[in-house]
């Protein structure tokens, strides 16, 4: 069976929910990984480094993460077998990636809450794990959609049924090792951009460093994918990424931070585009044969559900486009050491209540 | 226990988990509005400061209700792919929309107010908590309108090619009557808790207040380090009685009596809907086992087994349960004996005529076998457990107003310790009412996931739309299942300690002194320091 346009329509509105996923959470998890190398705790003024580290994401790394939450409901509406088989399959990297998320959020957010620093040092922690985890394991989880699973046709229910080392084969870690290093070169030109002072030389030090791994890693990966999996036209998207991790390596040598930044986002975008271009028109290949697998047909929701939410997805998404660009524009200000304010965030352990009772 | 089982308890604690948090965000998010607005208008520095002091408290509460949420878009397909597969068509759109209408909203807002003290002139500054408010509120409407159609399947038919509900009507799905009752029940329920911790906290400060006043007075006052109490005088500590505690304390106690009435009300409404769409939640929610014209209210019952056999009630007030049923005092209401001969009759007959959907003929245990009734001992103490817990509001909003009279010595402003203690023992009971409500009406809808539409077959043929709970599970290992349950419970059980810790320390911190400068400046100053760091 032939797709329908608007089946088409959502497998692109997928790509793009999780293009805009990767490119803005690609910099939280970025400058999440990088907080303990730029932020040197051992150097006098260290935990002001990582406050600022932090603060270049601060206003707006939830509404990011919200780009996920959308493209998990996006993907329920849209696709709902895709939906059920991926996450059903892919059990244990995603409950992983899930930990990660939930520590990751709360250590953000709490660590300024109390002033003491073993809490801050378990903070950090959180989102180190909270930034390293997902950032490896979106590699390995799409890398494997692309590659094939073993997936059993059970009417109506497609099953996935290798366990979890399935899942680790060497196409899959250089995905994941893939995502990794991107997100890494993108976090360290995004701490470049929104800092100046020491923290920008620094980082944009690490990034020119990062974006030579990064051409060589995600270079292979690209080749890999479409050599193994590609199409004609997906050559030129391999192109496109390729010229842009050249142009990382340039502009991060040069200090020319903002050209980095659109260099990375370029080309997490093919990397999207490549896996998605790969794919269609399936949405989860199985490896026990072409019939097993999931395709945009026998997955996809109804043409109702599927107008309803296009029009939906037409009206907001721009809305939604326009208000966290502006977001990005209120903040727009570099922000220097200077900046972090001098007393120490968040309040003392002790208890002024135990004080004033006597306890 | 089998993967049905982890499952379901998996699912039980992560969302009642999410739902202690979540009705605080909701209705404190409106209440900081207000606060702020009344700021903005009046220019009176005391409801910045109480604000800010909530914003606080909001903020650490957000957070964790953000982290618990995350996991809730995914456990469907985790956990539950064959349901989720079952109803995507149309419960997916709810949940799509949810993110883009309402999760995209109070994120990208939230960040900007709490960001923007300086960055923002304060009418728009203003305009970013209210949109937090409305995304709260919105995130909730289409979460419940998913959920009700798994209690009441409406806009929806049967697709033969699919063998699953295929939607009909988005507005259907939004306008479903059991979502337009249980919504407002929901955000009212929510209101409440937040009005509830807002007057507890200011009755709270109150009386600290009061006391360390009367103790200065007397000069035997101890050292405190609590900032807002640092070096203040009598007159001070009573003048943040008088023009912070007092009117911020009025305006959430009123919350909570509005808020109290109109749960009353839609709870009745709710109540009424129930008898005719679900009547074997409300027989179970009554433990009442055969069909009584002019039946009674349960008041107290024992039983140690979840079925009929082993109920014994005690106290019965005669006629009640009809007059809740349909507003007469000798309606007939349904027992669960006869509804599970009805309904293993009906599905018998549905087979025998070729009627069940193919994958519902196929399921493990149609017609025969299958009990239809929830768990008797959880639904009516679960039921009777959240009309109890929510008498804590209000008890606090009826002493609360007592204590705050303009009448009463000192003009309203002393709180008693006793009081302030007692309210404090009130704190958890809002939230408890929550969890209890939200037990009751889920492990109300069991045996089903997609409970069938019985009221109204014309809406959704509820021989075809409808799943059973062991039909919609995942074909997951149990020991899979056990290791998430068992990280996610630890994991949520330390951050939950945390959370609590840390509201606690800034309640008793109390809000800044104050003497705070007006925070709102222009921003063409190179070097001025973040407002709000993290």
């Amino acid at each position: 069976m032939n797709p329908t346009t608007l089946q088409i329509v959502w497998f692109v509105l997928i790509a793009v929910l999780f293009t805009g996923y990767f490119v803005l959470e690609g910099f939280d998890f970025g400058v999440g990984m990088l907080l303990p190398f730029l932020g040197k705790r051992s150097e006098p003024d260290g935990d002001k480094r990582r406050r600022l580290i932090i603060n270049t994401i601060g206003p707006v790394w939830d509404g990011n993460e919200v780009w996920l939450l959308t493209a998990g409901g996006a993907l329920f509406a849209a696709f709902g077998g895709w939906y059920a088989t991926m996450f059903s399959g892919f059990y244990l990297p995603l409950f992983l990636i899930l930990l990660a998320l939930i520590v990751r959020v709360v250590a953000i957010e709490w660590r300024g809450k109390i002033s003491d620093v073993k809490w801050r040092r378990w903070c950090d922690v959180g989102i180190g794990i909270g930034s390293w985890v997902p950032a490896i394991l979106w590699g390995v989880a799409f890398a494997n959609i692309v590659r094939g699973v073993p997936i059993e046709f059970r009417d109506p229910n497609h099953v996935y049924t290798g366990g979890f080392w399935n899942l680790l084969n060497p196409y899959a870690i250089v995905g994941g090792l893939t995502t990794l290093v991107v997100f890494l070169t993108h976090g360290a030109i995004f701490i470049a951009l929104k800092t100046k002072g020491q923290m920008r030389q620094d980082a944009v030090k690490t990034a020119a460093s990062l974006s030579l791994a990064m051409l060589v890693i995600a270079g292979t990966f690209l080749v890999w994918t479409q050599l193994a999996y590609g199409k004609t036209w997906t050559w030129a998207i391999v192109a496109i990424g390729a010229a842009a991790a050249l142009v990382v390596v340039y502009a991060t040598n040069k200090e020319k931070e903002g050209l980095a930044f659109l260099g990375t986002a370029i080309a997490i975008v093919s990397t999207v585009v490549l896996l998605f271009g790969s794919l269609y028109p399936y949405v989860m290949p199985s490896t026990l044969g072409s019939d097993q697998g999931l395709t945009i047909v026998n997955s996809s929701s109804s043409e109702y559900t599927l107008m309803v939410m296009t029009w939906a997805a037409g009206l907001i998404t721009p809305i939604v486009v326009m208000y966290q660009a502006w977001s990005y524009w209120v903040f727009r200000k570099r922000l220097s050491i200077e900046d972090v304010p001098d007393t120490p965030a968040g309040l003392s352990l002790t208890d002024p209540d135990s004080v004033q009772t006597g306890k | 226990m089998n993967v049905v089982d982890i499952s379901r308890w998996q699912f039980g604690i992560t969302t009642v988990y999410h739902f202690i948090l979540v009705p605080l965000t909701i209705g404190l998010a409106p209440m900081i509005a207000i606060m702020q607005t009344v700021w903005w208008k009046t220019g009176n520095e005391a409801w910045l400061r109480a604000t800010k002091f909530f914003g606080k408290l909001f903020l650490i509460n957000f957070a964790l209700g953000v982290a618990t949420g995350i996991v809730q878009e995914f456990q469907f397909g985790m956990n539950w792919s064959q349901y989720s597969r079952f109803v995507a068509d149309v419960f997916g759109a709810p949940l799509a929309l949810e993110g883009l209408l309402a999760f995209f909203l109070e994120s990208t807002f939230l960040g900007l107010w709490f960001f923007g003290w300086q960055r923002l002139n304060k009418t728009l500054h203003l305009a970013t908590i209210w949109l937090v408010a409305i995304g709260v509120t919105a995130s909730a409407y289409f979460i419940i309108a998913a959920n009700s159609f798994m209690q009441h399947p409406v806009g929806v038919e049967w697709s033969e090619e699919l063998q699953r509900p295929q939607m009909t009507s988005i507005v259907e799905v939004l306008t479903n009557n059991t979502t337009l009752l249980a919504f407002p029940h929901v955000i009212l329920g929510a209101w409440l808790t937040a009005a509830t911790v807002v007057a507890v906290v200011c009755l709270y400060w109150m009386a600290r207040n009061s006391i360390r006043a009367k103790k200065l007075e007397a000069g035997t006052a101890p050292v405190t380090t609590a900032p807002s109490q640092l070096g203040a005088s009598a007159e001070q500590l009573m003048d943040d009685n008088r023009k912070l505690w007092r009117p911020v304390a009025l305006f959430a106690l009123w919350m909570t009596i509005a808020s109290g009435i109109g749960l009353f009300i839609t709870g009745d409404a709710q109540a009424q809907l129930m008898f005719k769409q679900q009547p074997m939640k409300m027989a179970a929610a009554e433990s009442l086992c055969e069909s009584a014209d002019g039946a009674g209210f349960s008041v107290l019952s024992i039983g140690t087994q979840n079925n009929c056999d082993h109920i014994n009630h005690i106290i019965v007030i005669p006629n009640m349960l009809s007059f809740l049923a349909d507003h007469t005092f000798d309606s007939r209401v349904q027992g669960v004996e006869e509804l599970q001969a009805q309904y293993e009759r009906d599905f018998a007959k549905a087979r025998e005529e070729g009627r069940l959907a193919r994958t519902v003929a196929e399921s493990s245990a149609f017609p025969a076998g299958q009990n239809f009734a929830p768990n008797l001992f959880v639904t009516y103490w679960s039921f009777r457990a959240m009309i109890t817990w929510a008498l804590g509001s209000v008890i606090v909003a009826f002493g609360g107003l007592w204590l705050l009279r303009k009448k009463r010595p000192g003009g309203g402003l002393v709180v008693p310790r006793k009081f302030a203690v007692l309210a404090l023992w009130m704190l958890p009971t809002p939230f408890l009412a929550n969890a209890s409500g939200w037990i009751f009406t889920e492990m109300g809808r069991q045996p089903w996931v997609v409970a069938p539409n019985w009221a109204n077959p014309d809406e959704a043929d509820p021989f075809k739309i409808n799943m059973l709970v062991q039909d919609g599970v995942s074909f997951n290992s149990s020991g899979l299942v056990w290791t998430s349950l068992i990280i996610f419970t630890l994991l949520y059980a330390a951050l939950g300690v945390a959370w609590f810790l840390i509201e606690r320390r800034y309640v008793l911190e109390g809000p800044e002194a104050p003497a705070d400068p007006d925070a709102e400046t222009t921003d063409d100053d190179e070097s001025d320091k973040l407002s709000f760091a993290y």
